[in-house]
């Protein structure tokens, strides 16, 4: 059901699971790993250092002529995701199957040949063109590379051709035409003729309308649809703008830190968002009607070092609904302790800082820690102060993970409950990595808005 | 009623080129009530970080400011460099864009605060700077225990909130925030919303809201302004200007805003005009749906519509348009050549 006098899709795009034959693009178990090495040494003779999982294990079959969308904040994943469908980056593991080919394996000089079929339109028009190629050599390169055309004239017929399909008429008025010459809606359209004129069937479009002014976007939205319909064309949308997600995609799977953590239709996910994250970024999407207010009730911080993602799920820190499966370690109570000095002030603070100084060295993701006691004060005391903190937050999510806390031997002993890594599982038309979908799994009574 | 923080009569900033001055802003008149947020908003090249800087005297040399900006008893326009620069800080104070690179990489959180307290109300001492900045930092949210941190151990949410809390932190009266979220997460830019829309009841100070994102506006501000090509061209309360926009470049930059609940995509032809040599009359008018046979020959008179404050020929004054000038307008077509 479609709310626009603008193409609809064909049906059988709206079911879930649909015929595999109709794939167009197979990702299986896809990690992208980047080294950060720590110093000169190990960046010469390699190893050490830490590893962010940009892209974490994901499994999406992208299905000729949808409109995927990528959606998550920045560090979720979601542009390294789209860059690794086209080969710009190399993954660590998995398959991309596309035709009988893997892209995840595939040789420079294959991959080359592919890029006529695979295509990208970049964020930033003013930095995805060249500064001193004027219009006609920006998209004639291409057609060069590939050897498409012979002679320059017929580089000139496709240019035009090029030009007048993505609305830059006259064409001939365009060619000559520098980049610094252009608008941005231009440049953007430019951007886009580039990309289709080798005669693509996979577009992967990253923010292309983000940098865009609000007037133009809906133009440049209007223009990749009307190209979609007449060179059945399959796009990755890759944003942050759930409002455009919305309107523009027929799937759209949800990614933070690295993972798919919702996917399904985008009548669906809108109308019934599952996962908590989810839920947040769509209350969060500001609207002009003025009647309409974000809620009070916000995920409190930030997306996390995806160096050092949460153990568990890794949203759970921020995750109003979470529960005792959720992944608790002592992170989380440093962060529960930030947060009560923020809320009481600095005569607390001061008070305070000293005894629990040593959460901060404490390893992530065990079950039982062992927290330091300062030399001077004692075990009771730390224990005394959990407990107040406890009494005055009694309903903040990271107590449902904490088993018991004993003072044993003159040390507090601190014991979360065993933290479980949510997986993608069917739930109606979507699918969901949440655990309050799990039904073995009891959520709290409270879950779920 | 209250008396405005901030009266802004009839400014004017323009700046020189070598083709002829560019007249970024052009008469432009608001007030702004203690404790009133005044959303700005318009397609990008209206003026809108103009007139914003050009409030606060923050204009690049060439830029000739005329006008008047009435602030507590006299005109920012006329006073001299030196006072200004006494006024910005605990006065008057500005939120940037990118607070990516608004703070120093090599001092820390807490000298960034020593050096604006210090600066500005030197006979604090040490401990009241410390109590002073920590209160202003827990009010955005930022715990104690980073008050010795450096910017770059900052998310950039946090460096937006360090920024609003440097601002606050010598309670200014009025503040100009330059799309304060625009480089932001959806998440942050919600929490950064939700804290500046808290300014207004928690501190009387006055907030002059510079964006492009409508939705921004309904969230956090109580009054706003629609600029086009130098001029503001509809002001009024939010409510009442978003359910009845009364004038066409209003009606349709909401038009074709993509939001939850949009079903279709509407767009405003053409671009922003060139401020050099900008159209004749209404400068809206080649855009105009509406525009009509006066509207290329004069310029249109603010008329007062309930609330709101309309620069429009559809709303007159009728004694002023000539025999036929509400005829409809014969125009060119507009082609993507021109658009933004």
């Amino acid at each position: 059901m479609r709310r626009s006098p603008l193409p609809t899709k064909p049906d059988v795009l709206t079911s879930t699971g649909g015929a595999q034959d109709d794939a167009l693009m197979e990702i299986r178990d896809l990690e992208v790993h980047f080294q950060l090495r720590s110093n000169a040494l190990a960046r010469l003779v390699g190893g050490g250092g830490e590893t962010v999982k940009a892209v974490d294990g994901v499994n999406i079959t992208l299905r000729k002529g949808e409109v995927l969308g990528l959606v998550g904040e920045s560090g979720s994943g979601k542009t390294t995701l789209g860059r690794t469908l086209l080969g710009l980056v190399r993954p660590s593991s998995g398959q991309i199957l596309y035709g009988n080919q893997d892209i995840a394996r595939l040789r420079q000089n294959k991959m080359r040949k592919l890029r006529q079929r695979l295509q990208m339109v970049f964020q930033d028009p003013h930095a995805a063109l060249n500064p001193a190629m004027d219009v006609r050599a920006a998209l004639g390169h291409p057609l060069r590379i590939q050897g498409l055309v012979r002679n320059k004239a017929e580089e000139r017929a496709r240019v035009v051709e090029a030009l007048e399909r993505v609305g830059l008429t006259p064409a001939e008025q365009f060619l000559d035409k520098l980049p610094s010459e252009l608008s941005g809606g231009q440049k953007q359209r430019a951007v886009i003729a580039r990309a289709i004129i080798c005669g693509p069937e996979l577009l992967v479009a990253d923010e292309p309308i983000s940098m865009l002014d609000m007037s133009v976007r809906a133009k440049i939205l209007e223009l990749m649809l009307e190209l979609r319909r007449d060179l059945d064309l399959t796009y990755v949308y890759i944003t942050h703008d759930l409002a455009t997600a919305k309107f523009f995609c027929d799937r759209v799977a949800i990614m933070y830190l690295g993972r798919v953590v919702e996917i399904g239709p985008t009548e669906e996910i809108f109308a019934d968002p599952k996962h908590p994250y989810t839920q947040a970024l769509l209350a969060a999407v500001p609207d002009p009607d003025p009647e309409r207010r974000i809620p009070r009730e916000l995920p409190r911080g930030e997306i996390p070092d995806a160096a050092a993602p949460p153990h568990g799920c890794s949203f759970h820190p921020r995750c109003p609904f979470a529960f005792e499966p959720c992944g608790w370690e002592a992170r989380d109570l440093q962060a529960l302790f930030e947060r009560r000095w923020t809320e009481r002030g600095e005569e607390v603070f001061a008070r305070e800082e000293h005894l629990v100084e040593g959460l901060s060295d404490l390893p992530s993701g065990q079950e039982t820690v062992r927290l330091p006691v300062p030399s001077g004060r004692n075990a009771s005391e730390l224990k005394s102060l959990l407990d107040d903190a406890r009494a005055e937050a009694p309903d903040d999510p990271l107590w449902r993970g904490v088993e018991d806390i004993d003072v044993e031997d003159g040390q507090v002993t601190l014991r979360f409950r065993a933290g479980i890594d949510p997986e993608l599982r069917t739930v109606g038309g979507v699918d969901v990595a949440c655990h309050l979908h799990d039904p073995d799994l009891k959520p709290p009574e409270n879950a779920g808005y | 009623m209250t008396e405005p923080v901030l009266s802004v009569q009839d400014l004017r900033v323009w700046y020189g080129s070598e083709r002829g001055a560019v007249r970024a802003v052009d008469g432009v008149s608001f007030d702004l009530r203690p404790g009133e947020t005044l959303g700005l908003v318009g397609e990008s090249g209206c003026g809108k970080t103009t007139l914003g800087r050009g409030v606060l005297g923050l204009l690049p040399r060439g830029a000739k400011l005329d006008g008047e900006v009435n602030y507590g008893g006299r005109n920012l326009v006329t006073t001299s460099r030196r006072e200004l620069q006494q006024m910005r800080g605990p006065e008057l104070g500005l939120i940037f864009q990118e607070p990516l690179t608004r703070l120093n990489p090599l001092l820390r959180v807490s000298e960034h605060f020593e050096e604006a307290l210090g600066t500005h109300e030197p006979d604090l001492d040490k401990e009241e700077i410390k109590h002073r900045s920590i209160e202003a930092l827990r009010a955005m949210g930022i715990p104690p225990t980073r008050y010795r941190a450096y910017p770059h151990e900052f998310s950039g949410g946090m460096r937006q909130r360090i920024m609003i809390a440097l601002a606050l932190v010598l309670r200014p009266s009025f503040i100009v925030a330059d799309e304060p979220t625009t480089a932001l997460d959806v998440l942050v830019e919600a929490q950064i919303i939700r804290i500046l829309g808290d300014l207004r009841r928690n501190f009387d100070t006055s907030l002059l809201f510079i964006t492009h994102n409508l939705g921004i506006v309904a969230e956090a501000c109580d009054r706003v302004a629609v600029m086009y090509a130098g001029r503001i061209v509809e002001q009024g309360p939010v409510t009442d200007v978003f359910a009845r926009p009364q004038h066409p470049y209003t009606r349709e930059l909401l038009r074709s805003t993509i939001s939850l609940a949009t079903t279709g995509l509407h767009y405003i032809p053409g671009a922003p005009p060139d401020l050099i040599d900008p159209p004749s009359g209404c400068r809206f008018h080649p855009r105009c749906p509406e525009a009509m046979r006066m509207c290329p020959q004069q310029f249109p008179q603010p008329v007062a519509l309930g609330p709101q404050t309309v620069e429009c020929w559809l709303h007159g004054p009728q004694n002023l348009v000539p025999e036929g000038g509400q005829e409809p307008l014969e125009r060119e077509e507009v082609t993507v050549a021109d658009e933004a």
